[in-house]
């Protein structure tokens, strides 16, 4: 069944109304596809900012995600409203039409800014713990599991009951 | 498990709560001091060459370009200060660069993403600048890395940026971190 049939010609109470389990399962598929014409909300306002080709402005908007606005220091480049930010956008854009690599153009902006410039930050020393830390956590986790589970196979079987403790059991459960 | 195994494990969660909260006290302890600031993010331009770059000059005052500034800091040398007109806290650092260019430090302007009140601006709180950079667009001050104004660097003879701050010249930053710098480079 065509998705036109929720065309605006048509009131809005007969959709409701005219709900057969059909046009139900239609009308669902048709909510659902709706998610995906919602797209990010980006700060990205101004159609002149950006890229006549959807490629390329795609990829700037990857780019500029990656990329930390100075000024508001937990957003990213494309969300943010500041000057700066604008401004390090439009380099963005006129360095990706210019054909850089996004690891060409997040490079200029390390080279002014930092790796601080930068959301998600480059393996190294200072970030060791940042990277590493969930397999260290596996790891330990796994050893740790590994050295008990050994230990209670090694450990020796425990003694058999005594007579008088085979009494009591007897007497508790009520069974001989 | 016996008991006492288990009361040394239930102590590791506390001990690094511990842990967490006194690095967490010295690090308050020293924002309060002032030996760490978590707003400074560093510029890499620290220990490397002024980027080039030439811009018009504002007003009557000349502009400069990498080369007029290396040359000039080969003499002496020399800070940079990127301010602007609607910036608040370059108003409250006014009087500090006044004084420095009293006591005889070059002082190079520029003046960034400026607007229409630049004029009554020098007016109201003095012009300490030799020559006075107009980035009207602030690329230039991307190629600075520098992120808001204002912000002012000491270029030394070899054309070398050697100190940096963020963030309006105070009394203790001058005697502190500005004096020392300017003393390691004469």
């Amino acid at each position: 069944m065509p998705l036109n049939c929720l065309s605006a010609d048509r009131p809005s109470k007969s959709l409701f109304a005219s709900f057969s389990s059909e046009k139900e399962d239609s009308f669902l598929l048709f909510l659902f596809l709706l998610l995906f014409l919602a797209t990010p909300a980006l700060a990205v306002s101004d159609p002149i900012e950006m890229i006549p080709n959807p490629k390329l402005e795609a990829r700037a908007e990857v780019i500029g995600s990656q990329l930390r606005c100075l000024v508001c220091q937990n957003e990213s480049i494309e969300d943010s409203q500041a000057d700066l930010a604008r401004e390090l956008r439009k380099i963005v854009r006129q360095q990706v039409v210019a054909g850089k690599t996004n690891q060409q153009v997040i490079a200029w902006m390390v080279a002014r800014y930092g790796n601080f410039v930068r959301l998600r930050p480059p393996f190294m020393a200072s970030t060791f713990f940042l990277y590493a830390t969930p397999v260290l956590g596996l790891l330990i986790g796994g050893l740790a599991a590994w050295w008990g589970r050994r230990r209670a196979i090694e450990a020796p079987a425990p003694a058999p009951l005594t007579p008088a403790e085979q009494a009591r059991l007897s007497e508790l459960t009520g069974k001989l | 498990m016996s008991v006492t195994r288990r009361h040394l494990l239930a102590l590791v969660p506390l001990g690094l709560a511990g842990a967490a909260g006194v690095a967490f006290w010295r690090m308050l302890d020293r924002m309060k001091v002032g030996k760490f600031d978590p707003h400074d993010i560093g510029n890499p331009l620290v220990g490397r060459p002024v980027p080039n770059f030439s811009l018009p000059g504002l007003g009557d005052k000349p502009g400069f370009d990498a080369a007029a500034l290396r040359a000039a800091a080969a003499k002496q040398p020399l800070l940079v200060n990127f301010y602007a007109s609607w910036c608040i806290p370059c108003a409250e650092e006014a009087d500090i660069l006044g004084s420095l260019a009293a006591q005889g430090v070059l002082l190079w302007g520029v003046a960034y993403e400026e607007k229409d009140t630049w004029k009554k601006y020098l007016e109201q709180y003095g012009d300490p600048y030799q020559r006075l950079a107009d980035d009207r667009n602030g690329r230039v001050a991307i190629d600075w890395g520098v992120y808001g104004v204002p912000e002012t660097f000491l270029i030394d003879r070899a054309g070398i940026v050697r100190w940096h701050r963020a963030g309006p010249l105070t009394p203790d930053a001058v005697r502190d971190e500005l004096q020392p710098a300017l003393r390691a480079v004469a």
